[in-house]
């Protein structure tokens, strides 16, 4: 069985971002980049596919600018096997992205398809379930276990309330949640492994996609800063705070 | 301009970020319009019709719709919806689930989780966890929203007297089908509902010494909430989680017990109105959100406060 597994250039999740001055986005100068957090569990989960010999060829994709080839090696060192770069320098939205890896879905006719649930910069939580309306596949999102059995893959999934299990028919997309798995530090025999294994890049144009938005970011602005309070030196002054002067119990 | 809000339900009962939704749409302006989909859900229906402002309830109840399957219920929406100047959906796990399979089917791009509406076709929301707020204006025919319950105060449950209308179109993918599900029972309110949450951290050591916190919580009528690191460290488990990743809550009061404050959790709760810190380490990054911070041991002052409150 192929999987196709999605990855995202992002910020690092270590990094506290600050707004531009002319609030046109986020300072993105000199900072320090990584793989989205949810698609390095992605990646781990089809690692631990193929280890299990369920998934037999592991492809890995990312749309982003060329710097993105960084993300890709690093998943191929992590255990996959080819990497697909479509490049695009526009800051895409969730929609342009489904539709490119529509194509690129079409191209390598996956049997399972692995998101992370959101990417830590745009934190739109979309791209994966835009992907299963597109190809028509179910959808597995926010999953916390993956079981595949037969033409079948069980979802369990992270609800507000709980768990929730699903069983898709495959072909079939998941979205993954930050239980599903502990990702794996790469080796370096890996790292240098995985220099020479297949990277392609393709363009939109190539795949025939349009990335045109409805959608228009007008500014970015940095969020209302909240001011530090007092301390309070005991449990009964805290309690007296609370009841007279910040009415809440 | 006719506004459709997806209800948010069980199959019992209608979930109180239905009202924030609607308050949302409210805030667009506009005839409110609101979908009940599932399977035995004349009792959601009743209450929805009552939602002070909505003008027309739309019941599709199909064995198909029944525990929200993407597959099936985000071809209903797309079908309904194609007809409206908006779509909205409470950011809930169902939400975010459902929506943006809706805005593909559509062709059109998602906003997600708004916090406020600037006008009919602009609306704020937050980007990298919170650090930053982005103003999006969006140019689709049918503008496909979801709502951060946080950012909107909730329409009155009563006083609308909708008509109620049922909806015969069924659409059933099978692809995929509903397994089982284990939800957490608890008398306590629900997290992202209450009006006081109190959670704990790493600084517990334990899912046993979250019992301290139990008892406070019940004796102030609140939910308890957890930081990522007790999730991870197993101390309680994830639906408790507050934070980036988990619950987004605002409540009146937040009390953080034990809690260093990371950044993943403070987008969380950072819009709560009062926040209240008990940590033994004064140079934890949570009092700098604080509005009143207590440096001390958690466990001689969590039982104290439950004694004195």
């Amino acid at each position: 069985m192929k999987v196709l597994v999605a990855v995202k250039r992002v910020v690092d999740y270590n990094v506290k971002v600050r707004v531009k001055a002319d609030n046109s986005g986020v300072d993105l100068a000199n900072v320090k980049m990584s793989m989205n957090p949810f698609c390095e569990i992605a990646v781990e989960e089809a690692v631990r596919l193929k280890e299990k010999g369920v998934a037999t060829e592991i492809v890995v994709v990312s749309i982003g600018p060329t710097t993105a080839q960084e993300q890709l090696r690093t998943a191929l060192a992590l255990g996959a096997d080819r990497a697909i770069l479509v490049e695009s320098a526009e800051d895409l939205t969730s929609l342009a992205v489904a539709k490119l890896l529509k194509a690129v879905v079409d191209k390598e006719q996956p049997q399972l398809v692995i998101l992370g649930k959101q990417a830590i910069d745009s934190d739109n939580n979309q791209t994966g379930q835009m992907l299963a309306a597109l190809t028509g596949f179910g959808q597995g999102t926010f999953a916390s276990k993956v079981e595949v059995a037969g033409d079948k893959v069980a979802v369990t999934r992270e609800v507000d309330g709980g768990a929730q299990t699903v069983s898709l028919s495959l072909p079939a997309i998941i979205t993954t949640d930050l239980r599903l798995n502990e990702p794996r530090y790469a080796s370096l025999p890996n790292i240098m492994k995985a220099k020479k294994k297949p990277l392609e890049v393709l363009t939109p144009d190539a795949l025939g996609v349009s990335t045109a938005s409805t959608n228009k970011t007008l500014k970015v602005e940095a969020p209302a800063a909240r001011s530090a309070g007092i301390k309070v030196k005991s449990v009964a002054e805290l309690v007296e705070k609370l009841k007279n002067e910040a009415k809440v119990i | 301009m006719t506004i459709l809000v997806i209800a948010e339900h069980d199959g019992k009962a209608l979930a109180p970020a239905t009202l924030n939704t609607v308050a949302a749409a409210a805030k667009i302006g506009g005839d409110i319009h609101v979908l009940v989909a599932g399977q035995g859900i004349g009792a959601v229906a009743e209450a929805t019709a009552q939602i002070a402002g909505v003008a027309k309830v739309l019941v599709a109840d199909n064995a198909a719709y029944a525990h929200q399957l993407p597959e099936n219920v985000a071809p209903l929406v797309a079908e309904l919806g194609a007809g409206y100047s908006h779509i909205l959906a409470a950011a809930t796990s169902n939400g975010k689930n459902i929506l943006p399979r809706v805005a593909a089917q559509l062709d059109v791009d998602q906003i997600s989780e708004i916090i406020s509406v600037v006008s009919a076709d602009t609306f704020t929301r937050p980007i990298y966890a919170g650090n930053a707020i982005a103003t999006v204006q969006s140019t689709a025919p049918v503008k496909v929203i979801t709502v951060r319950a946080t950012g909107f105060d909730p329409v009155a449950a009563q006083g609308g007297s909708a008509a109620v209308e049922a909806v015969a179109a069924v659409h059933d993918a099978g692809t995929s089908s509903f397994v089982g599900e284990e939800l957490a029972k608890s008398d306590r309110p629900e997290l992202t509902a209450a009006k006081v949450v109190v959670s704990g951290g790493r600084g517990m050591q334990n899912g046993d010494n979250f019992k301290l916190l139990y008892t406070l919580a019940d004796k102030l009528g609140a939910a308890v909430g957890a930081s990522r690191a007790a999730v991870d460290a197993g101390f309680v488990p994830n639906d408790m989680q507050v934070g980036q990743t988990g619950k987004i809550v605002a409540p009146q009061l937040y009390i953080a017990v034990g809690i260093s404050g990371a950044i993943q959790h403070l987008a969380g709760m950072k819009d709560s109105k009062v926040i209240v810190a008990i940590n033994k380490d004064e140079e934890a990054p949570i009092f700098q959100v604080a509005d009143y911070g207590l440096v001390a041991d958690l466990f001689e002052a969590v039982p104290e406060l439950e004694k004195l409150v």
